[in-house]
């Protein structure tokens, strides 16, 4: 049907067709995608199956070899536990905390642009610099922190010298960080719900807030909850700055998380064949998390 | 939600938020005081914000004078702003054909670009560093920039933005002889200011403080990011005088967190309409 009133405007651009023309659009994008993306991801998934290491000459192709020491490394157990915990500890209580602020900036007209504005500061916020702070905030000698505990006559734990606290504190960082980026997720959920629905739960007899909070806002935000859980997920599973930047790892791989586990084994101790082997460990965690949560959301968002 | 309050009504409302606040703003707030402050109060452990000695002058002319911080604050605005221009000038023209033309093997394209915003940007780095490793590009902006220069996820933005464009407008500059470049140019381009705006605004706040990739290929300190340049600046120079470390970490905080004041709602429409990427 549209190809009808093609051949006038096929007149006009006589050398290339609609095809070749959008395939010399996408050439750059698609050089850039094979060199920089896609040929790089295959060659991990190649160098996991071979003992390469940078500088060494030669690499053999060793199996399935790098994958059974995995299994039998303690360290990258310990990094994955940890990652799990520290995933466990941040997503729930950074969505949480989310989607307390964004009720409670709904709730009323006033603060609205202000509240939101201090809570989305950490977003833009450079975390190597701000991970210093809290650093700084949370010293076991000097802190603020500790002196308020102090003056309270409270314990005063060494938040990241501690292989009890560092999991705990480099958590709560994360949660500080991704809190109003969640929070802004979630008021754009709450705004699209018509208000009409909640004088008409009211009329139904959904007295309290928290009826109608259950009976509305909680089932209609549910499609941006599952999003906001799956990039939440992804974000934490992927911290690396404030472990580089205040621990690294330590003490005594307390604070070990994924990522940074690759970053060392493979560009610390070059050992690169089997840092590839965690690379593609990871893409599939991360990769079987998404399928998880976007199976979830099929069926939540059909509201049962 | 539910219609005007008074003042007193809203005050449980508006006492919890505050005090959230004032969670959220503490490290700013100490950040800030220490920079002001000497030694001798840093390490009093007192819980005053305000100095009672003034130390600006010292603490940030001890970052001027130890590290080229200025030489990093330039080196992150080139490099954001390389991998911005590539960005652009590779997923604009690619996020249009998508959008607007026809042709075999669109499906098949599209489909790799929803498989790439799978791919956390951590998977592709061993085996780009070796490459740029044997290319002796190490220290160099271009292994700073060239692998961020595609951003699947712009492309996924722009397709869904250009889909809304009319065909009409398209179907008329063709009627009018422009080829499909000069479509790209002239008509998509000019409609796509919002949806560019948001996605450097994005872009940039990634790059500006990232740490992974430059700590992996960026070992010499010219080249130093803001974000390598407070961390060698920590582990180096400062060593427990935190009140040049806080000056340092202002520094390489305040351009951002400026920009984002000034323009706050278009930072959180950028950001939260990329947030796909995370």
């Amino acid at each position: 049907m549209v190809d009808a009133a093609r051949p006038a405007v096929a007149f006009r651009t006589p050398r290339f067709g609609e095809g070749a023309a959008a395939w010399l659009l996408s050439l750059p994008a698609v050089a850039a995608y094979l060199l920089l993306l896609l040929i790089p991801t295959l060659a991990v998934a190649a160098l996991s199956f071979t003992d390469f290491e940078l500088g060494l000459p030669g690499a053999r192709f060793v199996g399935f070899e790098n994958y059974a020491e995995l299994l039998r490394d303690r360290g990258f157990a310990k990094s994955v536990g940890n990652t799990l915990v520290f995933v466990g500890l941040v997503a729930p209580a950074s969505i949480a905390a989310g989607l307390g602020l964004a009720l409670l900036i709904e709730a009323g007209a006033r603060g609205r642009t202000f509240f939101r504005a201090i809570f989305f500061l950490p977003v833009v916020s450079m975390i190597v610099a701000m991970a210093t702070a809290w650093q700084y905030l949370l010293h076991p000698t000097i802190g603020p922190v500790n002196a308020a505990l102090r003056a309270l006559g409270l314990g005063t734990p060494n938040w990241f010298g501690s292989s009890d606290w560092v999991l705990t504190s480099l958590g709560f960082i994360s949660i500080w960080e991704n809190a109003g980026f969640n929070m802004v997720l979630i008021m754009a959920g709450l705004t699209a719900i018509p208000r009409e629905l909640y004088a008409a739960a009211e009329i139904d007899g959904a007295k309290s807030a928290w009826a109608r909070f259950r009976l509305v806002t909680w089932p209609l935000l549910g499609p941006t909850m599952v999003f906001v859980t799956i990039i939440t997920t992804i974000r934490s599973i992927r911290t690396f700055d404030t472990v580089a930047t205040l621990t690294q790892g330590g003490p005594n791989k307390a604070s070990e998380l994924i990522v940074y586990t690759i970053y060392q084994e493979g560009f610390t101790f070059l050992r690169m064949g089997y840092a590839a082997a965690m690379t593609v460990v990871f893409l599939a965690a991360v990769l079987a998390l998404m399928l998880i949560q976007t199976r979830l959301v099929e069926r939540r968002v059909h509201y049962g | 939600m539910y219609g005007r309050r008074s003042w007193f009504a809203d005050l449980p409302r508006l006492a919890i938020l505050g005090i959230c606040a004032a969670v959220v703003l503490l490290p700013y707030a100490w950040m800030l005081a220490v920079s002001v402050k000497p030694r001798s109060e840093v390490f009093s452990a007192a819980l005053s914000l305000l100095p009672e000695v003034w130390y600006a002058a010292e603490n940030y002319g001890r970052v001027f004078a130890e590290v080229p911080i200025g030489r990093y604050l330039v080196n992150g605005v080139v490099v954001c702003g390389l991998i911005l221009a590539f960005q652009l000038a590779f997923a604009l023209p690619a996020g249009y054909a998508l959008a607007k033309l026809r042709f075999r093997g669109r499906e098949t394209l599209f489909a790799f670009v929803m498989l790439g915003l799978l791919v956390p940007a951590h998977v592709p780095a061993i085996p780009l560093y070796i490459a740029f490793a044997n290319a002796g590009l190490l220290n160099t902006y271009t292994a700073l920039a060239a692998p961020f220069a595609i951003s699947v996820f712009a492309i996924f933005l722009f397709r869904q933005f250009f889909r809304a464009l009319p065909d009409d407008l398209i179907a008329a500059a063709r009627i009018d002889g422009m080829g499909e470049a000069s479509i790209v140019l002239r008509v998509a381009l000019p409609n796509a200011w919002p949806a560019a705006t948001a996605f450097a605004i994005f872009s940039v706040v990634a790059h500006w403080s990232d740490l992974f990739w430059p700590l992996i290929v960026v070992t010499k300190g010219d080249l130093y990011t803001p974000a390598l340049g407070v961390l060698y600046f920590r582990a180096e120079e400062a060593g427990d005088d935190y009140g040049a470390l806080m000056a340092a970490a202002t520094l390489v905080t305040v351009p951002l967190v400026a920009a984002f004041l000034l323009a706050q709602r278009r930072f959180i429409e950028g950001i939260t309409m990329t947030g796909l990427k995370g």
